[in-house]
């Protein structure tokens, strides 16, 4: 064991405070970037404590990986438009992970008496690694559409999961004891990846903030794990700050679907298909014209919007902007009731609407919606369909009964843009379409939404 | 071990004040706390640094891809979330 670097050491720890306090910061909008601020510093800090750590004896390729990363990340930074912000997260997790494991892998093959005696820690790091790199850029497939979104399954694919997972445990087990057995490790490896691969495939797009966020958790466990593996503290704390936070995304989320984990994880079983043309004949509509809906609106006093998926898909969110601002110069109040799953990750939404320039609070929490939704004069649900859906409330028989909902329709009118009557992803009727207090608007969100706004400069 | 039960500690603790802050963090800020955390978690590049800058040419090779794969974490998470934040604003209108 080398001598402890006391300037090193206080170097990380002053890090560690500072990665704390700047997570701190995301409390509030008003102190979040402040708090970034301190990140950054605690990141440049143990970096630079690092390089002068005197461990570094060779400076050609820290200079090339940092000169390369710095452009690749600075031009994903700057270009990425915020609607791809989804895949930008998953691959960010991909390439946390691949570091992770190149960092283990390395202290397996170079440091081998070392490595040898932290093994458990070492399995854990390359373990979680190999499975979040795999798995993310799966999920970053899938939002790119470069797979396909939907679920992909076969028969006994459970089966085959669940044996892989206990070979590779097993492995993991072995190489404990026998920690020199080089080939085992790589297969292990090996395996993991493909774990990765399989665990997501068979995950809908609906489920990605589930995915995103235990990416994200994974990614820092295996930081966090890395730091046991190589000795060093701030690894360990900002491993655990990011698993946490990933942790609890993934609480929210599947809380806010009334799902298990493993449901949403084993649970691809396709979904139960509604005979909707029998629906559809049974029950009647009601359609809105773009003048209808002037109108309806003109009458308002509180509107509320529920944005979804399809709003994002659309690009409908600065068409979404202005129609607020119509509204309210006309003396209307607009918020905006947004559900914590709506979209492809958490939070996706909020960024959407505040890239197009929608004040942060004017975005309302379900839970604060929900208990005055019935003093709201028109409710306008702009490509959402799951998170309205009042059978979550009261059809037993439905997947998602008891998923918490955005009460659209205890609202005095509901306004539904959508592009036809097809059902949401998970696949299931919504009975909100057929209430009697429920207008159906169809059409192509941001195309509609600006003949809207046109019909109300006409006056 | 000692040295191992410390890292523990470490663990647990650090993990419990993740858990603390981070439930308070608004729900608005959910994705820039995603790209936040894994800016963070790109100090996985002090582990590469270490790797890189070591006179061993396996370790040179991998170190400078985990450099760079790190640093993108780093320096794209970081800019990112900056290019979030500022984003979200609060209009002040005459109610």
């Amino acid at each position: 064991m080398a001598a402890i670097n006391y300037p090193l050491e206080i170097t990380y720890i002053i890090a560690s405070v500072l990665f704390i306090l700047g997570l701190k910061g995301l409390s509030h909008p008003e102190s979040a970037r402040r708090g970034m601020h301190y990140a950054e510093i605690g990141m440049f800090l143990a970096v630079v404590g690092t390089l002068l750590s005197g461990e570094i004896v060779s400076w050609e390729w820290i200079v090339s990986g940092i000169v390369i990363g710095s452009a690749i990340g600075t031009a994903m930074a700057i270009f990425m438009p915020m609607t791809a912000m989804p895949q930008r997260i998953a691959i960010s997790h991909a390439f946390g992970a691949l570091a992770a494991v190149l960092v283990g892998v390395n202290e397996y093959l170079v440091h081998t008496e070392r490595a040898y005696s932290i093994m458990p820690a070492l399995g854990f790091e390359v373990l979680f690694g190999a499975l979040t790199v795999t798995g993310s850029l799966m999920a970053f497939g899938k939002l790119q559409d470069l797979i396909p979104g939907v679920p992909l399954t076969y028969k006994g694919q459970n089966v085959v999961n669940i044996l892989l997972f206990f070979i590779t445990v097993g492995m993991f087990v072995y190489l404990i004891f026998y920690p020199a057995d080089t080939a085992v490790f790589f297969t292990m490896i090996a395996l993991s990846f493909v774990i990765g691969v399989f665990l997501v495939l068979p995950i809908g797009g609906a489920d990605m903030p589930v995915v995103l966020s235990l990416m994200n958790s994974y990614a820092g466990l295996a930081a966090a794990a890395t730091g046991f593996a190589i000795n060093n503290k701030v690894l360990i704390i900002a491993g655990s700050l990011d698993g946490s936070s990933g942790f609890i995304l993934s609480i929210i989320m599947s809380k806010a679907m009334n799902r298990s984990f493993a449901n949403i994880l084993f649970g691809a079983v396709g979904s139960p298909k509604v005979d909707m043309a029998k629906l559809a004949e049974q029950r009647p509509i009601n359609r809105f014209t773009i003048e209808d809906t002037k109108f309806a609106l003109e009458q308002a006093e509180r509107v509320v919007i529920v944005p979804g998926y399809g709003m994002a898909v659309a690009q409908a969110q600065y068409a979404v902007r202005e129609l607020s601002e119509v509204l309210e110069k006309r003396g209307i109040k607009v918020e905006f009731a947004i559900h914590p799953v709506a979209g492809r990750m958490p939070g996706h939404m909020n960024v959407l609407l505040a890239e197009a320039n929608i004040s942060y609070d004017q975005l309302l929490e379900m839970d604060v919606v929900n208990p005055t939704m019935d003093t709201v004069d028109v409710c306008m649900v702009i490509g959402a369909n799951d998170v309205v859906n009042p059978a979550a409330r009261t059809e037993k028989s439905s997947p998602i009964y008891g998923m918490p909902i955005i009460n659209a329709d205890k609202a005095r009118m509901v306004i539904v843009l959508k592009r036809s009557m097809a059902t949401g992803f998970a696949g299931i009727e919504n009975p909100l379409f057929y209430e009697s207090n429920t207008k159906m608007l169809f059409g192509d969100a941001k195309n509609v939404l600006q003949e809207l706004i046109a019909e109300f400069k006409k006056g | 071990m000692s040295n191992l039960i410390e890292l523990l500690y470490v663990l647990v603790l650090a993990g419990f004040v993740g858990f603390e802050v981070i439930k308070k963090v608004t729900p608005t800020l959910h994705t820039p706390l995603m790209s936040a955390t894994n800016a963070i978690s790109g100090i996985s590049l002090v582990g590469s640094l270490v790797a890189a800058g070591s006179s061993h040419q396996v370790s040179q090779i991998l170190g400078f891809v985990a450099v760079t794969a790190a640093t993108i974490n780093v320096v794209g998470g970081f800019l990112i979330t900056e290019r979030m934040l500022k984003m979200f604003k609060r209009k002040e209108r005459k109610s």
